[in-house]
């Protein structure tokens, strides 16, 4: 079963890479894949869920349960879990997942895999979770002795299937177990005004080889004429050069660009896991040595300081010959 | 005079820098945990109350706790018991639980978003639930705080939510929460005077099944472990001055389909 996370009745996109995955480990196994979609307003979607390869798609319609609330959505969730009785149960880690797949963890005493960049079956039908710990040092593989076995997974792990118009599906809907008072009350709700980078097509980042806070305008404008967004590694966030949301690794933004620059980036464990699914990757560095390019698609071993803004002339030079030919 | 008792849960600490070999690294506090204790002594400066340090870990682990001590923890317990060894999540969670409970009524559990080794983010959330309390993970900001309520702001995905939380409740916070102030060198040297009480299985057995401590009860075991480092993907290295390099990755940008221009023509 995957859980469904919607905001205002969307559907966060890592719910369909978990039902792709979920289709493929629920064809392995020989059972159904199942939803469970919890809001107000949002019945829809429920087709849509259909579409990306659920069979079955429960649904708790209910105002108190148009926002998230930890308590009142595991209230719901766990009676379904103990009577459907899923193998597997699927729940993207985000930070909505990461506050919900615990408690209901523990709800159910069942075994809670997190941020799994894997996910198998075994041939007795064991989920088999491969996990990153150690900050990304390592990958552990993990295997859960109850049922359900929980697993979180990151948002573009997995891949998205192909929405099929024409397939068919059950909505069950179900009865809603409203919690009056559940201690928690939101108070207010407003939209960030921030960066996303896991939605980029291009990501210009830098690392250590920036030597001072006033040199990140000349990676920034390569960002910008490559109509890209600007990232960091960890370093230059911790020093606060760089906004949080910017940064690219374990413990900021895992990113799959079209083409990811990476300028003075030495590649530590922890970066390349936030990166090393771009489609390419480019990296710039003085150090031949540097680990960047044991996963580079391109390496430039050289000065940034001297070939980026370079290469930000020669882009506008381009721009500006094709804008005068026009 | 206040008879509010917030209770900080400080949470698994020891950070093993770089190798597997637990013991050849120092263990030192999980960063994360550093913040949830300041939160809960921003709270005891203004409102009064009492915070307690807990920690489930080997007998090292007393270094942290004395560390919480000398940074404004009123009273340090460390967990250790052979037999809590070798615990996942729900064991951890469930043992700290247990001891929570053990220590009678409390207000605000604060610990940090996760620690630096496991990584998971869970055992706060799922201390709430054994607990039977509400929680709100990744808070960034605490924004007030009363005898009764507390009052947090965290994000989710492309929203700022402000929540209020009545006690008894948990939250778990991120660095940008506050900037831990540093013990000064006397509140160290009273710290390593004070007592860190030890706990184990025995202490707890009136309030637990001790089949859910350890290794025992754990769901999850890890099979095995293997390097992260990724494998053959290297491409093509060039090196050459930068003029020349920079023409080179012009060519490699125009290739890959980069260069705007190049996009949606005329």
């Amino acid at each position: 079963m995957v859980f469904a996370e919607q905001n205002e009745s969307v559907i966060h996109p890592v719910t369909f890479e978990l039902l792709g995955k979920g289709r493929e480990l629920a064809d392995r196994l020989g059972v159904d894949l199942s939803a469970v979609l919890l809001g107000y307003g949002v019945e829809d979607e429920a087709f849509n869920l259909i579409r990306h390869g659920a069979d079955r798609v429960y649904l708790f319609e209910d105002r108190s349960l148009k926002e998230f609330d930890a308590v009142r959505y595991k209230e719901n969730i766990v009676p379904l879990l103990r009577e459907v009785k899923p193998s597997v149960f699927l729940v993207g880690a985000t930070r909505i997942g990461r506050s919900l797949a615990p408690r209901v963890a523990a709800a159910l005493r069942t075994g809670l895999t997190a941020d799994c960049t894997d996910l198998d079956v075994d041939e007795e039908g064991n989920l088999i979770q491969v996990r990153p710990a150690f900050s990304g040092n390592i990958m552990a593989v993990i295997r859960t002795r109850t049922r359900p076995q929980i697993a979180t997974v990151r948002y573009k792990v997995m891949k998205p299937p192909e929405p099929d118009p024409k397939r068919r599906g059950e909505i069950i809907r179900r009865d809603v177990k409203v919690v009056k008072d559940s201690g928690l009350r939101i108070l207010k709700k407003e939209p960030v005004r921030g960066v996303d980078l896991t939605e980029a097509e291009v990501i210009v980042s830098c690392g250590r080889g920036v030597k001072r806070r006033e040199d990140l305008v000349i990676f920034k404008e390569l960002a910008a004429v490559l109509g890209g967004v600007f990232g960091s590694s960890r370093p230059l966030v911790d020093c606060g050069w760089v906004e949080r949301e910017r940064q690219v690794g374990f413990s900021g933004n895992v990113v799959k660009p079209k083409v990811y620059i990476a300028c003075g980036i030495s590649g530590s464990p922890q970066h390349l896991f936030g990166m090393r699914d771009s489609d390419v990757i480019i990296a710039i560095n003085k150090d031949p040595s540097a680990p960047i390019f044991n996963v580079a698609d391109y390496g430039f071993v050289g000065d940034m300081y001297e070939i980026v803004p370079l290469l930000v002339k020669k882009i506008k030079n381009l721009e500006r010959a094709c804008l005068d030919r026009s | 005079m206040v008879k509010q008792v917030p209770d900080i849960e400080s949470v698994r600490f020891d950070l093993e820098t770089g190798r597997l070999d637990r013991s050849s690294a120092e263990g030192v506090t999980n960063p994360f945990d550093l913040n949830a204790l300041e939160v809960g002594v921003q709270i005891k400066e203004r409102l009064g109350g009492r915070i307690t340090a807990i920690s489930m870990g080997p007998p090292k682990a007393e270094s942290t706790l004395r560390d919480c001590l000398a940074r404004g923890a009123d009273r340090a317990i460390l967990l250790t018991d052979r037999r809590f060894a070798g615990a996942d999540t729900l064991a951890t969670s469930y043992t700290l639980a247990c001891a929570i409970r053990e220590l009678g009524r409390f207000d605000l559990i604060v610990c940090g978003e996760k620690t630096l080794d496991g990584d998971t983010a869970q055992v706060g959330p799922e201390v709430a639930e054994l607990l039977g309390v509400p929680h709100v993970s990744y808070v960034e900001e605490v924004v007030a705080f009363t005898h009764e309520r507390i009052t947090v702001k965290s994000d989710i995905g492309r929203f700022h939510y402000i929540y209020e939380l009545r006690y008894p409740c948990l939250i778990t916070v991120t660095k940008n929460v506050n900037i831990p102030r540093l013990p000064t060198l006397k509140d160290k040297i009273l710290a390593r005077k004070a007592r860190v009480e030890v706990w184990d299985a025995e202490r707890l057995s009136r309030v637990a099944e001790p089949d859910r401590f350890g290794l025992k009860g754990s769901p999850t075991t890890v099979v095995k472990v293997f390097s992260s480092l990724p494998s053959g993907r290297r491409g093509v290295i060039l090196e050459g001055d930068a003029e020349e390099l920079a023409d080179r990755l012009l060519n490699v940008l125009r290739e890959v389909g980069a260069l705007k221009m190049e996009k949606g023509g005329t």
